[in-house]
């Protein structure tokens, strides 16, 4: 390895202009002649729009237009396309409602788009929006799971009786059914998974500009996959031809999922950008994140798993209402089913397994993937089953879990539910976990917990995630309706250099860095001579974004196979140059040698001669040192690991400290290590999030979203976390020539059940066996008081 | 009424024309197009936006730009000073404290000011000091170390 190449903990090339003020992001553009942007939202859950009363706020100075929805329909604007078709029970197809950036007749949720104000500032937008009068004719609402599938609910959609978007299943219901017949223990679970918001601190920003000159627009976003907004805008909802629109994902501040999809404000601002002629930006107030950015999760599952006398998983049987909200956002479709019953697996080699997975509407925020994206969800319902499981047969959990791992030497291994895991390790990061986190040590501590007056628990989780959606021609039959590759360019400089174009997207992930890595490894190029350029339509090659921790593994790859490319052509003019034949050549630190001889060419006099052809094989090679690849995955990655935490509570107040949490993570071949240990930090502390702290709260009655800024929704603050220790086990990814398997997601899918599953522990002395998600102190001590009582 | 308000920012004079209402950090943005500084919420909980105000830390959304007349005003472009970078910004590189770089700049100015009050703070005096600053990529774990180890490098440099 060089210096600076794979494995080494390079501090990151993108920070500098980060700590200097120097980032730029959305909302730090200003374009010349540009108005701001302010959405009216609805204030209802549902409601018929009567009519619109914009007369006096167009008479307000300094506005310059107020626009609705039906301006936008009669401009031939279409709705927001959804990414992924379900294919539910007997072939019916998903109920797939139209989806209109802002309202036409009816809205649906509190923050749906009514109408949007232009003004020359941002206050007097504001100003005049106070003075829109909308006359909504108030429908009746459901907000939950629970009350959108109870025999009378009222329809966030006539087409969607019961609120059923599809009733979808995966798996062998007479296999599972049979193992259940043999079982000598049944044990049950009915669980929730809370619903989330993402909170990226930087909230969502878009500027949409019109050049009529050259009948162009270009879009500026905080996207996490700027190709894939530019095709579903241009193509589905504003008819823009993709040569005739730019889509500028600048400095983006964090996305976690929430910046994936192809949002209302994004075709509102671009469109009205041509309406007025002049560059027109929105950025969200927090409270417009809170009610308007994709929320995550909320699950309502009951599953049963079946177990033989000794401890043997024979079968796992799953049902699931998934709420995806008012309408189907660009992949909500896709996380509650493929990216989450595929995966009920875990670790475990659970012969059978059925999952029915029921999509439903409510009148809320649309759902769609929050960071692990329903991997998280199938996660904390097998590891708090298992944990249960183990109680209730009084066998040992981390026994139970050994017994059931699919073993080292079982890849490849054939799940039940689809997939086909490549590799892995479980009891290797078992083992490590457990010996991080003493757990032999538990009991003492414990004891000494008890002396203090706490109560201390220990948890754990096994888990497994799937990385790197593909290969694209299977996604496509499931139901995906995009490729899932990615592409990248290597373009050598004449004199050297080399700048890396990736359709991945960095907001925060560190990419300028490890991509870097990458290149500086395969070329001998100084990491200060290379430059990382990803977020433009204009500049990088069609490429998918980022998502699903596929950045490594999915656009890594593709930089590898342009990188291969590059040498191959290399050696083609370093053995021209040596007048040597290219099979001889070797390529390493950055030389061209002779195998066997001391005639060498450094890699700069290559690239220099492949723009300066002057001595150079013209008639059998072409000048220029650039290539690009485009590469699709032959299967998902799999990364797996195992978390343990401690917690203790003070049974005086019900809080919930985790005084020590450890993960060991099986990432495969890691290219950064610094990079990697921070991924798993972040993680983890949104898993713990999960756990203890987040939570979203629809008011039942009104339909209010009632933690709708940070001061009622509680994301997790310094003082809240302890420090993590992390370590990593590597078994290589079978089917990539790195043997990489991604990182960003694990934290939030192994913590989450490892934290509540020491609750649990903790609580077990007063026969508590659950404990709703997030675990508030006052939930932990009405557990504690009701049981005692 | 637009009203003109004037204050040193970095060292620099400056004057712009607000309305009363206007917050420090849209006057900051907006006007003075410092963009180092950021919004994250609406409600004072994020912190991105923390700047100095006559040395101590201020979360710039909750001040108006007309409280800041005359002012010494520091924002974390104002932080290094001749190219060099701040022992404090350089921590924050070496050990990993930041991912996206929203929070950083306020992340930055707060530790500053922790600094400043408390030359040698432990971790639970940074982690409840950066209380008002949220960060939702790195866990808070490598800010803590960055804060820690800036700390050091100022009290060597005798810059605390």
């Amino acid at each position: 390895m060089t210096s600076n190449g794979i494995g080494a903990p390079v501090r990151r090339k993108e920070d500098r202009r980060f700590i200097t003020g120097s980032g730029r992001y959305t909302d730090d553009i200003d374009r010349p002649g540009q108005l701001y942007a302010h959405i009216i939202r609805s204030p209802l859950p549902h409601a018929r729009i009567k009519s619109i009363d914009a007369n006096d706020a167009r008479s307000l100075g300094g506005v310059v237009a107020v626009f609705t929805g039906r301006d936008m329909a009669d401009d031939g604007v279409g709705g927001l396309p959804c990414g992924w078709g379900i294919t539910g029970k007997h072939g019916a197809p998903m109920i797939e409602p139209g989806h209109p950036p802002l309202a036409t007749d009816t809205v649906r949720y509190v923050g749906d788009q009514v109408a949007v104000v232009l003004a020359e500032s941002r206050a007097i937008a504001r100003d005049a929006a106070e003075l829109i009068e909308v006359d909504f004719e108030e429908l009746p609402a459901v907000t939950s799971i629970e009350t959108a599938t109870a025999g009378d609910a009222p329809l966030v959609w006539p087409e969607a009786p019961g609120n059923i978007c599809f009733d979808w299943e995966i798996g062998d219901a007479a296999a599972v059914q049979k193992a259940f017949a043999e079982a000598a223990h049944v044990t049950t679970i009915d669980i929730v998974n809370s619903r989330l918001i993402p909170n990226a601190i930087e909230p969502r920003a878009a500027i949409g500009e019109y050049d009529a000159g050259h009948d162009e627009y270009t879009l500026y976003t905080t996207s996490q996959n700027p190709h894939v907004i530019r095709l579903l805008m241009g193509a589905f909802v504003l008819n823009i031809p993709e040569h005739k629109l730019r889509v500028v994902a600048p400095d983006v501040g964090g996305g976690f999922g929430s910046k994936i999809f192809h949002y209302a404000e994004e075709a509102i601002v671009t469109w009205a950008s041509k309406r007025v002629n002049r560059p027109v930006k929105w950025t969200a107030d927090r409270s417009e994140s809170f009610m308007s950015d994709a929320h995550g999760r909320d699950h309502v599952t009951h599953a049963e798993l079946a177990l033989s006398k000794d401890g043997d998983f024979l079968g796992l049987s799953v049902r699931t209402r998934a709420n995806l909200g008012a309408y189907l956002s660009t992949f909500g479709p896709s996380v509650p089913t493929y990216l989450y019953a595929t995966l009920l697996a875990g670790t475990y080699k659970t012969p059978a397994i059925h999952a029915e997975v029921k999509g439903i509407f409510t009148n809320t925020v649309p759902v769609d993937a929050y960071r692990g994206a329903g991997r998280p969800e199938a996660s904390y319902l097998l590891e708090r089953l298992v944990d249960r499981a183990a109680r209730e047969t009084g066998i040992d959990p981390i026994q139970l879990r050994r017994r059931n791992f699919i073993p080292a030497d079982g890849f490849p291994y054939q799940t039940p539910v689809a997939l086909e895991y490549d590799s892995g390790d479980y009891g290797t990061c078992l083992d490590k976990a457990l010996e991080l986190a003493d757990y032999g040590g538990f009991v003492k501590r414990r004891k000494d917990a008890e002396a203090r007056g706490k109560l201390r628990g220990i948890g754990l989780s096994t888990y497994i995630e799937a990385c790197g959606i593909a290969p694209s021609n299977v996604a496509g039959q499931l139901g995906a309706r995009a490729g899932l590759y990615e592409a990248g360019t290597i373009r050598v400089n004449p004199t050297g250099s080399v700048t890396v174009l990736t359709g991945s997207h960095s907001h925060g992930q560190g990419h300028e860095t490890t991509f870097a890595q990458l290149v500086t490894e395969a070329l001998g190029v100084d990491i200060d001579s290379i430059e990382v350029v990803h977020g433009d339509t204009g500049k990088i090659p069609f490429g998918m974004g980022t998502y699903g921790s596929r950045s490594l593994a999915v656009g890594g790859m593709a930089l590898m196979a342009a990188l291969e490319k590059i040498k191959t052509k290399s050696k083609k003019i370093a053995a021209h140059l040596l007048e040597a034949s290219d099979a001889d050549i070797e390529f390493e630190n950055g030389r061209l040698s002779v195998a066997g001889t001391d005639r060498s060419v450094a890699f700069g006099e290559v690239a220099m001669a492949a723009y300066v052809p002057h001595n150079y094989p013209l008639d059998i090679l072409e000048p220029g040192l650039e290539e690009t690849a485009f590469y699709d995955p032959k299967n998902f990655t799999f990364p797996a690991g195992c978390h343990v935490c401690e917690i203790e509570i003070d049974p005086d107040t019900g809080v919930v400290d985790v005084v020590s949490f450890v993960a060991a993570d099986d990432f495969g071949r890691i290219i950064n290590p610094m990079i990697v240990e921070g991924q798993v930090h972040g993680g983890v502390a949104q898993g713990i999030g999960q756990a203890l702290y987040e939570q979203c709260v629809f008011d039942a009655d009104s339909g209010q979203l009632l933690t709708g800024t940070l001061m009622d929704y509680c994301l997790p603050k310094a003082d809240h976390l302890p420090d993590f220790s992390v370590t990593t086990n590597v078994t290589l990814c079978a089917h990539n020539v790195l043997g990489v398997k991604g990182c960003g997601e694990a934290g939030t899918i192994g913590a989450t059940p490892a934290v509540i599953n020491a609750v649990v522990d903790a609580l077990s002395e007063f026969g508590v066996n659950d404990i709703a998600l997030p675990a508030t102190p006052e939930r932990v001590w009405r557990a504690i008081h009701s049981a005692a009582a | 009424m637009p009203t003109t308000v004037s204050f040193s920012l970095n060292g620099e004079q400056v004057s712009a024309e607000v309305e009363p209402r206007t917050l420090l950090v849209e006057m900051l943005r907006d006007k003075l197009r410092r963009t180092g500084t950021h919004v994250g919420c609406d409600t004072s909980q994020c912190g991105a936006c923390v700047v100095h105000v006559g040395g101590r830390s201020v979360k710039s959304c909750t001040m108006l730009a007309v409280q800041a007349e005359g002012a010494d005003v520091t924002t974390i472009e104002g932080v290094a000073a001749d190219g060099k970078l701040h022992p404090m910004q350089e921590a924050f590189r070496e050990y990993h404290g930041l991912q996206c770089g929203f929070c950083t700049p306020g992340m930055i100015m707060s530790a500053l000011d922790l600094v400043r009050r408390n030359p040698e703070p432990d971790e639970g005096e940074i982690r409840r000091w950066l209380e008002g600053n949220l960060c939702r990529c790195t866990g808070y774990q490598n800010i803590v170390k960055a804060v820690k180890a800036g700390a050091a490098s100022m009290r060597a440099e005798g810059a605390a």
